[in-house]
Parts: structure tokens; sequence; C-alpha cells
């Protein structure tokens, strides 16, 4: 998908929001993919980490809404612990959630579980999935 | 539905039982808003009924006990929430009063009699258990001081009899629940923890499974018979002139002159 | 000795065979746990947003717990639990201003500054016990087991927190070598297994784990070691299941490290509660005659 950027497009706003939220300079960036070859679950992203933080930098917020990155996530810090940049990616991750969860959105809803996945599922996973994955 | 309040306190108060002593002082109080005066002696239901607001919900035993009347309060220049029992908590001077009569919170359908005993049962019914963030706001709203973050603990430690201990003294009020950041419906979890661990999980009691088997052996029927066949004076006489344990006899110690029905 | 303990929901629970065989281990070496009181769930996950900091009052609070009731330590044996209390307790020490909002919003609790000391079970063992001494008190050596140590995430990232230096697994290798294993290296100790998304991205769960179990047949691991119930659970429960959608061709036994521990101790199996793990794992011990 071709992305046209312009002056137009680069919501500084969001870029702005995004580093406060997650304490982390983006611009720091230098598209190595140290992330993504890190990233446990980026065969299952529709982006990887490296191009959400592409995508950060220009400030697009739409298309980050859009793709899946951060709902996969697992916040196992594989990329935080590696980018030669010291940026601690897993809290741009957790920002990307936070300000989707944070219009009242759930990534799962806790009520439509079935009982039987709920019964066999450890607090533990029931806990921080809820955490992670629900506003 | 209020009526105008006069500056000065009528000598007998109109509203339900509240009676005005006599050279009572009164105090300002604000009632969604809405300052009144009130006597300063009277519960906020009663000073609420006193400035006429009449409650068709929102109050029944009247003796702290049914979790009818929760009321929300804050204090002029004080930033902190109070939470209480209307027709327990006596007015101060500049309260800001509301009551929550109801909140909304979902209540799971289950059957008593298949339940599993299980703490996974009970998760599966509630799963928002897990949302719980111990942020402490329940138990900091419970007008009956349950340590509900405490029952909320145990619950989503799988310990249902702990949950159910903690809990005993839960009212239904659910207070607790309009404060909860992962709307939790916790007074419904610690209720449903109390039923299941009352009917599968505490030991039955031996003398009541005994008393139960000696009324269906027909023990006490004979009792029974004589005393429907008594006159009204007769009954009365009974009554009367029955035998009572004092108040003080310390367990077991006690026993009646009249043993032929032990 | 006696040494202030925060168990956790999930070892309460579905985990009780982590903590029971944990006890029971440390008892044979003369330590108690003091499980702290009126503690709760620490939240697992440590919240990343730099404003959210009501998600750390549940961790704070619990470190509240063990100052109130005079401790200076508290150990812990579950993985993500001692993952966000170190966090947490990291927060209250450095960040003076995110200390105070969170001290004067729980104003029913005592002020807290990050004086207890975080000790992940395995730490503590090392630094209180010793492996050498360790050793002297195994009584059914664990030999010719072929067992891996399964890090996961959250015993080593981030750095900060980390029980050893990333990459380097010595703790729970020295610890297994003590119980007389044979230690595999494994190439897959601190790869994730999908963790939470478990509960929104089963699928995803399923690959990442699938990954590390294959991973580990192909380095001719017999046994994973873990000290996190949710690792334990995507990567032991769910092995039928992996089985089942060809996503793995062998099982492989998982356990909690203290269960091993409480066999090579010599401690009656029923105690380790092996009823909780697949059932492969209590087989494999038995076909070895260790229990
Ligand atoms: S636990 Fe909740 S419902 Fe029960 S008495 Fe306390 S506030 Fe009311
Ligand atoms: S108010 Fe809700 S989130 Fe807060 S401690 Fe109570 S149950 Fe947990
Ligand atoms: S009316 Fe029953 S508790 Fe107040």
């Amino acid at each position: 998908m071709p992305v046209k950027i312009t002056p137009k497009t680069v919501n500084t706003d969001f870029i702005k929001k995004l580093e406060e939220l997650s304490g982390q300079n983006i611009h720091l960036c230098m598209q190595c993919g140290t992330c993504s070859a890190s990233c446990p679950m980026s065969e299952n992203m529709e982006f990887t980490p490296r191009k959400v933080m592409h995508l950060a930098q220009f400030g697009l917020e739409e298309g980050l809404e859009d793709v899946n990155t951060c709902k996969v996530c697992a916040s196992c810090h594989s990329c935080t612990v590696r980018c030669p940049r010291g940026i601690d990616i897993a809290r741009v991750m957790e920002a990307l959630r936070q300000m989707i969860l944070r219009k009242n959105i759930n990534f799962v809803e806790p009520s439509k579980i079935p009982a039987e996945t709920i019964k066999e599922l450890p607090p533990i996973a029931l806990i921080a999935g809820f955490r992670k994955l629900t506003s | 539905m209020a009526e105008k309040s006069s500056k000065q306190a009528p000598r007998v108060a109109t509203g339900d039982r509240a009676i005005l002593p006599e050279g009572a002082s009164t105090i300002p109080v604000y009632v969604m808003g809405k300052k009144y005066e009130v006597p300063e002696s009277l519960t906020i239901m009663k000073a609420m009924e006193f400035v006429g607001f009449k409650f068709i919900r929102g109050a029944g035993c009247r003796g702290g006990i049914c979790g009818a009347c929760p009321t929300v309060y804050r204090k002029a220049g004080d930033y902190k929430i109070y939470f209480g029992l209307a027709c327990q908590t006596v007015v101060e001077p500049d309260m800001f009063l509301a009551q929550i009569p109801f909140y909304p919170a979902n209540r799971a359908k289950f059957d008593m009699e298949t339940i599993e005993p299980t703490a996974e049962a009970i998760h599966a019914l509630y799963p928002e258990l897990f949302r719980c963030v111990a942020c402490n706001s329940c138990t900091k709203a419970c007008p009956m001081d349950v340590d509900v973050l405490g029952y909320i603990s145990a619950m989503k430690q799988g310990n249902i009899a702990k949950a159910a201990e903690i809990s005993f003294d839960c009212i239904q009020c659910g207070l607790c629940a309009s404060r909860c950041m992962g709307e939790l419906p916790q007074y419904h979890i610690g209720q449903l923890a109390r039923r299941v661990y009352a009917r599968y999980i505490q030991p039955k009691a031996d003398h009541l499974r005994k008393r139960v088997e000696e009324i269906n052996s027909g023990k006490y029927d004979k009792m029974l018979e004589d005393l429907v066949a008594m006159s009204k004076e007769e009954l009365e006489k009974h009554y009367t002139e029955r035998e009572r344990e004092p108040d003080l006899a310390s367990p077991g110690e006690w026993k009646p002159q009249d043993t032929q029905y032990l | 000795m006696k040494i202030k303990y925060y168990p956790g929901c999930t070892l309460k629970s579905k985990a009780k065979n982590f903590e029971d065989a944990a006890i029971a281990s440390l008892k044979e070496l003369d330590i108690e746990l003091e499980e702290i009181d009126r503690w709760n769930c620490c939240g697992v996950v440590y919240s990343l947003a730099d404003d959210d900091l009501i998600h750390m009052v549940a961790p704070v609070r619990n470190l509240i717990r063990v100052k109130e009731q005079g401790g200076d330590k508290v150990v812990i044996l579950c993985s993500m639990c001692y993952n966000t209390l170190s966090r947490a307790n990291l927060l209250m020490k450095e960040d003076e201003e995110k200390r105070n909002t969170i001290n004067s919003f729980m104003d029913e609790e005592i002020d807290y500054s990050g004086e207890v000391k975080v000790l992940h079970l395995l730490t503590f063992l090392k630094e209180e016990v010793g492996w050498d001494n360790l050793r002297e008190k195994v009584s059914n050596p664990l030999k010719g087991l072929k067992v891996a140590p399964y890090y996961g995430c959250t015993l080593q990232r981030p750095r900060e927190v980390g029980i050893e230096p990333l990459g380097s697994f010595e703790l729970m290798t020295e610890f297994l070598e003590a119980l007389g294993a044979d230690v595999v290296k494994f190439s897959a100790a601190d790869l994730c297994c999908g963790s939470y998304q478990v509960v929104g991205n089963e699928g995803v769960v399923l690959d990442a784990s699938a990954k590390i179990l294959n991973i580990a047949d192909s380095e001719k691991v017999e046994a994973l070691a873990t000290s996190c119930p949710l690792c334990e659970f995507n990567l032991g429960k769910r092995q039928g299941l992996l089985m089942e959608e060809k996503k793995i061709k062998k099982e492989i036994p998982t356990f909690y490290f203290t269960q091993l521990l409480a066999v090579a101790l010599g401690i009656d199996p029923e105690v380790c509660r092996f009823d909780l793990n697949a059932s492969a794992s209590l087989e494999l011990l038995k076909t070895r005659n260790y229990s």
C-alpha cells in the first residue's frame, strides 16, 4: 500500500502524545530492523515493529490504528533489549495500545470468552490478558 | 419533589419518624446540590424526609442491615468522598448528599443445584474478576467496613472459603461496584462465594442433621399437636410462664425445669 | 531461617504444584517461607505507559505489606510477579514524583520508597543456601535427566530487573547441576512463548510455543524447567493440543524448577502435585526411577 506523506498527513500531536505516553524519542530509530528480527510475534503482525516505528515517525495515526501490531505484541521486551538506539519499543507498543484502549475499545471481550476457556486458563493469563487487551 | 423548607425549623418534624427534639438547632445540608436546613441530630434518611423527600425505593429496614439506602457525600472543603447508609449516618453541617439506591451491576445466572463448587466455576461466571487493579476504592467505599479488595483477592486466588469469610458482613448495597475501576460487581461475586461455600464446602453441622432426622422421624409431632389443640388462653399462659435461659448463662450450663421435651 | 514470601494468584490455584514443591523443599533446607498477610494480585504485567500510575498501586501495595510486616526482603517464585514487583520497586525507589503521587493516592497505607529487596527464589537459593550446600542435601540426584532451563521473558528482561545478565542462564543451570541433572544448553531459553496473548490471539501463541518446543526437541532436550505458570501453561498444558494440530512432533515434559528440587531432595512426589502437570511429566520421572 503506497502511503503519501505530505506536511498535512504528519500528525505532530500524535507524535507528541506517543512520545509522552511511551517516554521514548521515536526519532532516534534508524530503521535497522533489529526489533522486527527479535520479535517472536512479528510473523503474525500486519506490520513489523520497524515499520510501525517508521509510520510513527511520520505521525500516521490512522494507519497505525488499523494494523494489529500493538494488539499482537506480547510485551516480551525482546526488541527493547536489542535496539541499538536504546529505544524501549515495548513502551511504544504499550503507548499505541493505550491510545486505542483509552477510547473505550476492547481488543477482547471478557464476557464473550467461553466459560470452558476461562476455566482452563490460569489466572495469570486472564489477569495479564485483560490488563493488556481491555480498556 | 422537595417541599419548600422554612428557615426556622418547625417544632415537630413532618418527615417519617423525624421528631424534632425540643429546642434542637438546625444545620445546612445540600441534597443533590440544593440547600436545606435540617435538625442536627437526624440521620441522612430522616433529614431528607424532613425536608420533604419521600423514599419509595432506597429505604428498607431503617436499621442498617438491608443495604437499600447507600449514600454518598462530600463535606465542604474536603476532597474526600464519604460513603454511608442513609438510615445510619447522622447529618453534619455542609454535607453534600446524594442517594445511590441502585447501581447497575451484572448478576450472573447460575443454578445452585448444579453449579460446580469450584473457584473456576465462579471465575467463568465473573471473568471480569481478573480486571481488578487493587486500587482499593471499593474497600474505601464500603459502609460496612468489609475488606472488599480482600475478598476479591481471595476469589482471584481461588479461595472460596476465604472470600466467603471476608465478605460475610456485606449487605449488598452496591457502593463498591459504583467505584470500581475494573467494572466488577464485587458484591455479587462475594455473595456467590458465600452461597457456594455454605452449600458445598462448609462442613455440615452434625446437630442440625440430627435434629432434622428427629423432626422427620416424628419426634416433635405430638408437641405440635398439643400446641395446636390449645385455646388462646392456654397458649398465652404457656407463653408468659415459659422458662427462659438467662442472658449470660455459659453455653450448655442451663437446663429447664421441665425436661419432658428434651 | 524465615523469609517473607509473596505467592501470587496462580500459585494458589492452577500452579499449586509450583508452590507446594517449594514449601516442602525449603523446609528440607531449614527455610520457612512466611507468606505475607493480606497480599493482593500484583497485576502480572508491569504497566508501560508513562502516565499510568493506577496499575502501579497493586504491586506497590504488596511491597508495603512486606514493609509493614517487618520484612526487608521478599522472595517470589513466579517470574511474572517477580518482574512486576521488581519494576514497581525500582520505580518507587528512583522516581520521586511518581512515588509521591502513588503514596498520596494510597492514603490509607504507610509511605513506601523501595526499601524492600525483591528476590527471585533462584537468587535467594544461590545467596542463602549456595550450590555446594544444595548438592550435599540432594539424596536423589536427577542423574541422566537432560533438562534445559527455560527462562522465558520476565526473568531476564528488561535488564534492570533481570535475575542475571541477558543471554546468561547460569543461575538455573547451576541449580539444575546441583540437583545432579544433565543440563542441556538450550538456544530458545529466552524466547517468548506468546504470554498473555493466549487470551487474545491464541493461534499466535500456539505457533510461538510450538517453535520453542521444536527447538527443544532438535537440541535433544528431554524436559524443560520453568519458573512461570504462564509459560508452563503455554508450553506444557497446551502440548496435547499442539500434538493434535501437528505443530509439534514430540511431547516435552515441563516442570517447575521447585518440583525438580523436591524430587532431588527425596521429597514424596505426592507433595509435588504432578497431577497438575501434563501427564508426560510424571511418567518421565517414573521411567527414570526418580519417583
Ligand atoms: S461489599 Fe459492597 S455491597 Fe457489600 S456492603 Fe460493602 S460496599 Fe456494600
Ligand atoms: S474497586 Fe474494583 S479494581 Fe479497585 S480494588 Fe476494588 S474490585 Fe479491584
Ligand atoms: S434502610 Fe436498610 S440499611 Fe438503611
